[in-house]
């Protein structure tokens, strides 16, 4: 990663590594933009606390870790252990949480003028950033590292257990929500919802508890994605919901907003732009590409990639 | 079966059904008449929860039904067609279809309720998988009578089936609505049509700027010179 390797990688195998670096990243934004996806879906709401629901699952699942007192890679059953409980936590807390933004921040606003709901989730995301300082501190706190630190080396690009581990969970977790939104009952009921909730009710769909678990299940996700974030960078803050929940939000713009394939491709398009500018122009500016794409984006193609009547396909 | 007692409800402030009562017996087709703007649609929404009451009460069964949630007026069985179908347009025929039976656990009774409203718009089995937004106005009308039935209603509330449709057409939702009935449905119905609602329904029930200003059996009504003149053109 760093640039004493890049100095002696062929330029074939430090554009591999980029690659290969951005697409972690980059299913770690994807997880995240999910919930925007799917929020924005169903009711047309960017829901801007999401960002921070993210960063409170990446403090859940270090809970669990400090609880359990790991300090050290695992491996067998204790890592089994520890990973369910990580995630256990961190996703039943972010899908309470986010059930309860639904609940108390946006439901008694559902009719009021758009602004109100921005201003609200500028208020939740401020009490979460305040109640996560004042309950873990201002400053960095490590993640403990608990996967093993397996790594693959071939001719300069080096991959590790990690990066494969962040993969095959986002792949599994994207898959599994694209077959719940298509197939199952609560899936067709959620797309129903986007499309028309007053004939929904007519049917007996309960609409306002649609709407909830869109939000319980986003921020699930993001807590996946929080869990993935502090072990890929040892560290969390708790102002990391910030800059990652804009990147993410990016992402599912980027993909056409509500539109859940469109966050996929989004989030492994960003990050994949941000591995090769932070390679090959400055890893300094690395956090300003999201941005000039999230601007080009909102003056060029509003609709995003996959995009042009993207709102009620949740 | 059902009964609304002096009903007034309307949109914001201003009330557009002024103390509507009205009955609906068991086994009955009864029809709702009345000019545009009458306030019929608004009826249908206010027994199935949409629309909030400001006066009066709507039981279902002997129980009060006004005040409770539109998914739980429906679980009680009332289904409710609405005024311009309102098909989920990007989901598919069967999809919407599936919606319909939302509220129900018994799979093998959703099964043959499929198979019966295919049967009875066989249309709508050959385009299962087409999206409903691509479905031409009058096949958009059946699949929001078949959705409808989808759900086992024991009360059926049609807000004008036959709008917009083709001759042949109309004869076709007609034929529908009476075998809905033989099958043991209780059926509401507004209708523009007032000649084919009137030859349908038992009673029927004339509705003028938000009141009830004739209730009689569907018979003396096609009979009656005002009404005559009024709905039957003549
Ligand atoms: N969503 C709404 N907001 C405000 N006013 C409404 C709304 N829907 C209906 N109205 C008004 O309520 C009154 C009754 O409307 P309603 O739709 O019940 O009439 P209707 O008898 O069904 O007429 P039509 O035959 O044209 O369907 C009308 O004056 C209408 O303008
Ligand atoms: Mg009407």
């Amino acid at each position: 990663m760093g640039l004493t390797s890049s100095i002696l990688m062929s330029p074939f195998h430090l554009l591999l590594q980029q690659l290969a670096n951005g697409f972690t990243i980059g299913a770690i934004y994807a997880l995240i933009a999910l919930g925007y996806t799917m929020v924005y879906g169903v009711i047309q709401l960017i829901n801007f606390a999401h960002g921070e629901v993210f960063m409170v699952g990446a403090y859940l699942a270090l809970t669990a870790l400090l609880i359990l007192g790991v300090a050290q890679p695992l491996t067998g059953v204790a890592l089994a252990g520890v990973l369910t409980a990580c995630v256990a936590l961190a996703v039943g807390g972010c899908g309470m949480l986010g059930w309860g933004i639904e609940r108390l921040a946006y439901r008694p606003l559902r009719r009021a003028p758009r602004l109100t709901a921005l201003i609200t989730a500028i208020g939740v995301s401020f009490f979460l950033q305040n109640a996560v300082m004042l309950l873990y501190g201002a400053t960095d706190r490590r993640f403990p590292a608990f996967i093993p630190a397996r790594r693959w080396e071939w001719g300069g690009t080096s991959l590790t257990l990690l990066q494969v581990v962040i993969w095959l969970t986002s792949g599994v977790l994207m898959v599994a929500l694209q077959m719940l939104v298509t197939s199952t009952k609560l899936g067709k009921a959620m797309r129903a919802t986007a499309q028309d909730p007053n004939a929904c009710r007519l049917l007996g769909i309960p609409v306002d508890r649609i709407i909830a678990l869109t939000f319980a299940l986003g921020s699930g996700f993001a807590a996946v994605g929080g869990m993935l974030f502090g072990l890929y960078y040892n560290t969390v803050n708790f102002h990391d919901g910030y800059l990652t929940g804009l990147k993410a939000f990016t992402a599912a713009v980027l993909g056409g907003i509500g539109n859940i394939p469109g966050a996929m491709v989004g989030g492994l398009v960003l990050g994949i732009l941000e591995g090769l500018g932070a390679g090959y122009l400055s890893s300094q500016w690395k956090n300003v590409f999201a941005f000039v794409v999230l601007v080009g984006l909102l003056v060029f193609k509003p609709t995003g990639l996959l995009g042009e009547r993207v709102a009620d396909r949740a | 079966m059902l009964r609304l007692d002096n009903v007034t409800a309307g949109y914001g402030t201003t009330a557009c059904l002024k103390g509507v009562t009205l009955f609906v017996q068991a086994g009955e087709i009864v029809t709702l008449l009345g000019a545009n703007g009458a306030g019929k649609s608004t009826t249908l929404l206010a027994i199935s929860g949409l629309v909030r009451l400001s006066r009066g009460a709507i039981a279902l069964n002997g129980a009060r039904i006004d005040g409770l949630p539109p998914e739980a007026i429906a679980g009680r069985g009332v289904g409710h067609v609405p005024e311009g179908r309102r098909v989920f347009p990007r989901l598919t025929v069967l999809e919407n279809l599936q919606l319909g039976a939302y509220l129900r656990g018994d799979q093998a009774g959703v099964a043959h309720d499929l198979a019966w409203v295919f049967e009875l718009f066989p249309l709508l089995r050959d385009r299962r998988r087409q999206l409903a937004g691509t479905l031409s106005g009058g096949e958009q009308q059946m699949l929001a009578m078949g959705r409808g039935l989808m759900g086992r209603p024991a009360l059926l509330l049609l807000d004008e089936p036959s709008l917009g449709l083709a001759p042949k057409l109309v004869q076709v939702v007609f034929d529908v609505i009476r075998r809905i009935h033989q099958a043991g449905t209780t059926v509401l119905l507004v209708e523009q049509n007032a000649r084919l609602a009137l030859a349908i329904a038992h009673r029927g029930y004339i509705l003028e700027a938000g009141a009830i200003a004739l209730a009689d059996t569907a018979p003396a009504l096609a009979d009656n010179p005002r009404v005559k003149a009024a709905y039957l053109g003549g």
